[in-house]
């Protein structure tokens, strides 16, 4: 177990070494010079020469990268070019509406999957069991943005129980600030829903045709207590990897989200300094949502093996 | 594995006849045939043509002269939708395209070397591009190089590469153990060889299925970007331009959101349907766990 974990972690370690020199070669090496990207084509000489040496782009590319990523370990993100402040005090700002969003969004989606996977599964192969996975077909092939766009439309436009869109702050009470997450959470969770309920599903019908099954049916339980006894029980394994995977996907999935509703979260900030050519916030924000999702599946695949120890050799 | 899988290649005519009886596959074979069709109608005939303004006649509710509306500059939206297909396909398909071309090769030589340095090195590299959120990553790419069809393509390819990798090398791995691939090594043939006559063959049918659900994902990712701006370029209708566009205006013209929302959900439903409908017919190990 100890030489399977210190594996794991070296190439957990070696996974965001690759994926920081990526980010910083997209960013900062390939548009070629990094403070006229930013600046834009008719930039002044002495704005540029000013940007570039806060930039650090007098130093070769291996100094400014070491320097990078070390100062992100500090904690040290850099200085916004556009909003003038430490890109840490914005990520600290936003990261108070993205991390709660994705719990939220992944609460509904167990709670709408759960359900709808047992009973498809008990009820296999009925109407009930076509309705189920009828519906999640539709699921999934919803564009999270567009069922955001008809959501909008229906309770905020039409009925008025929702504002369109914008965060009052968590200041403004805790009620306020769910009401203001809950369109968006509902539009994330859809598509996951349907994802988990399928998942849900068949890893039931698989553990439900084990022996073990048969003899707990054998030895005298009703068929829905050997249901929710051992079989649930089993089936979860599976189902909570893909609750983890999908944690992971919606910490970074919110990004589009989080648009449609301009919710102030690290997926919004990303595409303003995109659009502001503001690279050193992309930069940093993309290499932390990046790090929270290996780190979240390194996680979930620990686990997993945890507890399942026949899975350590793969 | 089962003497299935041999077989299969001379079962041709059962295999269409248990598709056909596949209710999934009926459905979507039925829905990506229209929108394919509509795609390729689009190149000879549109109701209007779809990049004409006509500002007088603007935002009109669909009728029987503009199917399904006109958009805040007098377009027939039922034109653009026509046109919007094009785009979607062309991107998802060519996506998916560059997905089998370099990940097919490297999962078949992954497996034709296992447990080689190359095997450790491209299923790493397979783990890594795994582990990046995507459409995140699609996103940067797109804005540092610029918005348009082209950028949108390899963004969304580059993550097809390590799905159809993993999936050929597992597949051609179990092959490797069977009997008439240790002869046609006896009989003097080698691991390229091997690999390109005897097991590329035999993982088709895995691959088929893996390429419709993959081409599904991809009509999402290229709706997502193109939503974001990040598509295919004004005047090129795309479906994800169209609901962007429609934003604004949803509680004056709602109409301007549900088609192209609608054209997608169709399309993505058709092939997932279809790819389902596939699986069950050409991939029998994976029946089980559908029942």
């Amino acid at each position: 177990m100890t030489a399977y974990l210190a594996g794991r972690l070296v190439s957990l370690v070696a996974s965001l070494l690759v994926a920081s020199i990526v980010i910083f070669l997209v960013l900062e090496v390939l548009p070629g010079d990094p403070a006229q990207f930013i600046l834009g084509m008719n930039a002044q000489p002495d704005t540029l020469a000013a940007l570039r040496t806060q930039l650090g782009l007098d130093s070769p590319p291996l100094t400014r990268y070491l320097d990078w990523v070390l100062g992100m370990l500090r904690g040290d993100f850099g200085i916004s070019y556009t909003y003038r402040v430490p890109v840490a005090e914005l990520v600290g700002q936003r990261i108070g509406v993205s991390v709660p969003l994705a719990i939220y969004a992944l609460a509904l989606t167990v709670l709408l999957a759960f359900p709808a996977g047992i009973l498809a599964a008990v009820k296999r192969n009925t109407p009930t069991d076509v309705a189920v996975m009828g519906v999640t077909q539709i699921g999934v092939a919803i564009p999270n943005f567009w069922f955001a766009m008809i959501l909008v439309l229906i309770f905020a436009v039409t009925l008025r129980w929702f504002s369109a869109g914008g965060f009052p702050g968590w200041d403004e009470g805790f009620w306020m600030g769910m009401r203001a997450l809950t369109l968006p959470a509902i539009a994330l969770a859809l598509p996951q829903a349907s994802i988990l309920a399928r998942v849900m599903r068949s890893s039931l019908l698989d553990t439900l045709g084990e022996d073990y099954i048969r003899s707990a049916r054998a030895k005298g339980l009703t068929e829905r207590q050997a249901l929710w006894r051992h079989a649930l029980r089993n089936a979860l394994i599976p189902v909570l990897t893909i609750i983890g995977l999908q944690f992971a996907f919606l910490l970074a999935g919110g990004i589009i989200i989080e648009n449609v509703f301009f919710l102030p979260g690290l997926g919004r900030l990303i595409f303003q300094g995109i659009t502001q050519r503001d690279l050193i916030v992309v930069k940093s924000v993309v290499m932390l949502l990046v790090c929270a999702v290996i780190v979240v599946n390194f996680l979930v695949e620990v686990s997993y093996v945890i507890v399942d120890p026949r899975l350590r050799r793969r | 594995m089962s003497q299935a899988d041999i077989l299969a290649p001379t079962e041709e005519k059962g295999l269409w006849r248990s598709a056909l009886r596949s209710p999934s596959f009926v459905v979507g074979a039925l829905l990506t045939v229209v929108i394919i069709l509509a795609a390729l109608v689009s190149f000879v005939w549109t109701p209007y043509d779809f990049a004409a303004q006509n500002i007088p006649n603007k935002l009109k509710a669909p009728s029987g002269a503009n199917w399904f509306g006109t958009d805040q500059y007098g377009r027939d939206v039922f034109s653009m939708i026509l046109v919007g297909a094009r785009t979607s396909i062309a991107v998802a398909l060519i996506a998916v395209g560059v997905g089998v071309g370099i990940g097919v090769p490297l999962g078949l030589t992954a497996a034709a070397t296992r447990g080689s340095l190359l095997d450790e090195v491209i299923m790493r590299g397979n783990d890594l591009v795994f582990a990046f959120p995507a459409l995140l990553i699609a996103i940067l790419i797109t804005a540092v190089f610029g918005p348009g069809a082209v950028n949108a393509i390899i963004a969304i390819g580059i993550f097809n590469i390590p799905v159809f990798a993993r999936l050929s090398r597992g597949a051609a791995l179990s092959l490797w153990q069977r009997e008439f691939i240790m002869a046609a090594q006896v009989a003097g043939k080698g691991r390229l060889r091997v690999s390109v006559e005897h097991i590329l063959p035999n993982i088709a049918n895995t691959l088929i299925v893996q390429i419709t659900i993959q081409f599904a994902l991809g009509i999402l990712a290229e709706a997502a970007l193109a939503y974001v701006g990040l598509g295919a370029q004004p005047p090129t209708p795309s479906w994800g331009k169209m609901l962007a566009d429609s934003q604004t205006m949803i509680s004056l013209a709602p109409h301007l959101a549900l088609a192209p929302g609608l054209a997608i959900v169709a399309t993505v439903l058709g092939l997932n349907l279809m790819g389902d409908g596939l699986r069950d017919v050409l991939d029998p190990r994976l029946r089980r766990s559908r029942q």
